[in-house]
């Protein structure tokens, strides 16, 4: 089972290269019909103290929702199932999970005492009838979500190899209000869509949230004294500061890898340039000097090298330079412009966005700039963020006309198992955090 | 340039003249200078308070307008800011904010710069003409504020603009 997995991987893994190749036919490349998800039983979580408390039946359903939302299991209903699972000290009667087509087999139960819950739970190969995973959690109940997707992640980590990413958070714009003077707010939710938390009042016009690397804190643009400038946004106190005082407008920033530095664009005369501010210190170092517009910089994931984008060739195209400013290369060279580059937290990647013949597409590219592939292609797709094990991307789509508005969809880095997150209205600019626990 | 510089003085006294003047003869050079035969036009113009934002967006010409992709101002776009540099040397003691815009065919973070350099230069005419630094503001919207919600060129060419506002007393 566990080798059909590896194929599986390994197959994703070939329709990359394949896809990578064969730049022409990039996006019917990989189709729905080339990948058999995982049929995995997923039993529901024993609560026989708490039966009504129901926390044991949702905990079960974030965990089937995770997996099946990762496009890379099928979990079966579990009407299907043929043995009753009592107790996950049990050794589970194998023969009637594999009659179901089950290939891997969930099992936990519940245990609380007053406020304190702890699940144990199983996860086992049912042809080799091995047991892959024996672990618990202990845990207040209203951790019960992030405990779900934990168990999630570790249940994903065991039958692909790679790690999770379904204990996260994604930083967003919720928006409202006509296209003309719409409103936007900081906000954040779960991964799936779930618990969405506005964090500010739409007095101030807000933009580009971005996660900082402990998740703790958020970088962004906002208008609250007029002239556009980055702040941070600290999650637990709900405090606000601007990040240095700079004599122009200071524009999308990022966080580097270890948290200790922001990178951003600063708007000085007709050219914006990049900066790189130390956050203990608040020394700032320039990294570009021309008249160009310099922006969207996003660091490796080993802090060594910069991508962002310039308009400085006539069009806006990617640049890859050292971290201190040195050797800037251009990446790009497909037809159209070339903005917003992402560096994938695996540093194997750059996701962008890329506008050609009036149509906006998501695509990755090899850091050094082959294996160009586009990922998604329509009226307005744009802002890529990756998901913490570089397989998964989240972006948003916009509609056109006077009532169109922005959605955030994520969509494996093959171009499949496109999903729309469901927010209370129309959401922007995503930016996906670390894993939380 | 020298010729320009002159002609711009002589409508600056004109409108002196006739500013300071009653409303009726004000129409009159309105179409004068700005060509505004328009009767409905003319209507207008006759409410607006001299010196006051209405006075500036409807006589003057709060906007200028770009190409896609462009900061570049043409010809059009040079004459209303000439006339927005006359009227503010008429009333020495207003500052205007210059609002830089871009449509919505870009990507934030780039549409952002873009529409800060449109209002940047609009700024550098504005100076050129002799109107002081510290009387203009910029700020940059980028995509966030069209005035026309419409998903084609009939709406994004509205958007492409740079507009200057009157810092009205609070």
């Amino acid at each position: 089972m566990i080798n059909q997995m590896n194929r599986l991987i390994l197959l994703f893994s070939l329709l990359l290269f394949f896809s990578t190749v064969s730049q022409a036919a990039l996006e019917i490349d990989v189709s729905e019909g080339n990948l058999r998800p995982m049929p995995i039983a997923i039993t529901t979580v024993i609560d026989k103290q708490n039966e009504q408390l129901g926390l044991g039946l949702d905990i079960t359903k974030v965990i089937a929702s995770d997996l099946a939302g990762s496009g890379l299991f099928y979990p079966i209903n579990p009407k299907a199932f043929l043995e009753e699972v009592n107790s996950v000290d049990r050794n589970p009667n194998f023969n009637s999970w594999r009659v179901v087509n089950a290939e891997a087999l969930f099992t936990a139960e519940l245990i609380s005492d007053n406020e304190r819950f702890r699940i144990n739970y199983k996860l086992w190969d049912t042809f080799s009838e091995k047991s892959l995973e024996a672990n618990y959690l202990v845990f207040s109940k209203n951790k019960w979500r992030n405990v779900a997707h934990m168990i999630a992640d570790t249940i994903y980590t065991r039958l692909t190899g790679e790690k999770g990413y379904f204990d996260t958070q994604i930083a967003f714009i919720a928006e409202s209000g006509p296209k003309t003077n719409r409103m936007k707010r900081l906000a954040i939710m779960d991964q799936d869509g779930q618990n969405p938390i506005l964090l500010t009042s739409g007095k101030d016009l807000v933009l580009t949230p971005r996660f900082s690397p402990n998740g703790k804190e958020l970088v962004y643009l906002s208008y609250r004294n007029g002239q556009p400038q980055v702040y941070i946004y600290d999650i637990q106190s709900k405090q606000t500061y601007v990040v240095g005082t700079f004599p122009g407008m200071t524009f999308a920033p990022r966080f580097s890898p270890d948290g200790t530095k922001i990178i951003m664009s600063l708007q000085e005369g007709v050219g914006s340039n990049l900066f790189e501010m130390n956050l203990s210190n608040f020394d700032r170092k320039r990294l570009t000097n021309t008249s160009d517009i310099n922006t969207a910089p996003s660091y490796s994931p080993d802090s060594r090298n910069i991508v962002f984008e310039s308009d400085k060739s006539g069009t806006q195209q990617l640049y890859v330079m050292d971290a201190g400013g040195d050797n800037v290369r251009r990446i790009s060279f497909g037809t159209g412009s070339y903005s917003t580059p992402v560096w994938s937290p695996r540093g194997d990647y750059i996701a962008f966005t890329k506008i050609s013949k009036g149509r906006f597409m998501i695509g990755v590219m090899f850091a050094d700039g082959s294996g160009e592939r586009i990922i998604t292609d329509g009226f307005h797709n744009e802002g890529p963020t990756w998901a913490p094990n570089g397989r998964v991307l989240m972006f948003f789509r916009e509609s056109p006309g006077e009532d169109g508005g922005a959605m955030i969809y994520s969509v494996d880095i093959t171009g499949y198992n496109e999903r729309k997150i469901e927010t209370p209205g129309y959401a922007s600019d995503p930016s996906w955090s670390a894993l939380m626990n | 340039m020298v010729y320009k510089k002159a002609l711009n003085l002589s409508v600056t006294f004109l409108l002196i003249f006739i500013l300071t003047g009653c409303a009726s003869t004000r129409k009159n050079v309105e179409q004068i200078l700005f060509g505004g035969g328009n009767n409905n036009e003319a209507e207008i113009v006759s409410n607006a308070i001299p010196g006051s934002s209405q006075d500036f967006t409807v006589n003057v010409g709060d906007r200028v307008f770009f190409a896609t992709n462009s900061t570049s101002l043409d010809d059009d776009a040079k004459a209303i800011l000439e006339r927005q540099a006359s009227w503010l040397e008429l009333y020495p003691e207003i500052s205007i904010i210059v609002e830089g815009h871009a449509d919505e065919r870009g990507t934030r973070e780039y549409n952002i710069a873009l529409s800060a350099k449109r209002a940047d230069i609009a700024v550098s005419y504005l100076e050129s003409l002799g109107i002081a630094g510290d009387r203009v503001e910029t700020v940059p919207y980028g995509k966030e504020r069209p005035v026309a919600a419409c998903s084609s060129e009939a709406c994004w060419s509205q958007n492409r603009r740079a507009v200057s506002v009157v810092i009205t007393e609070e």
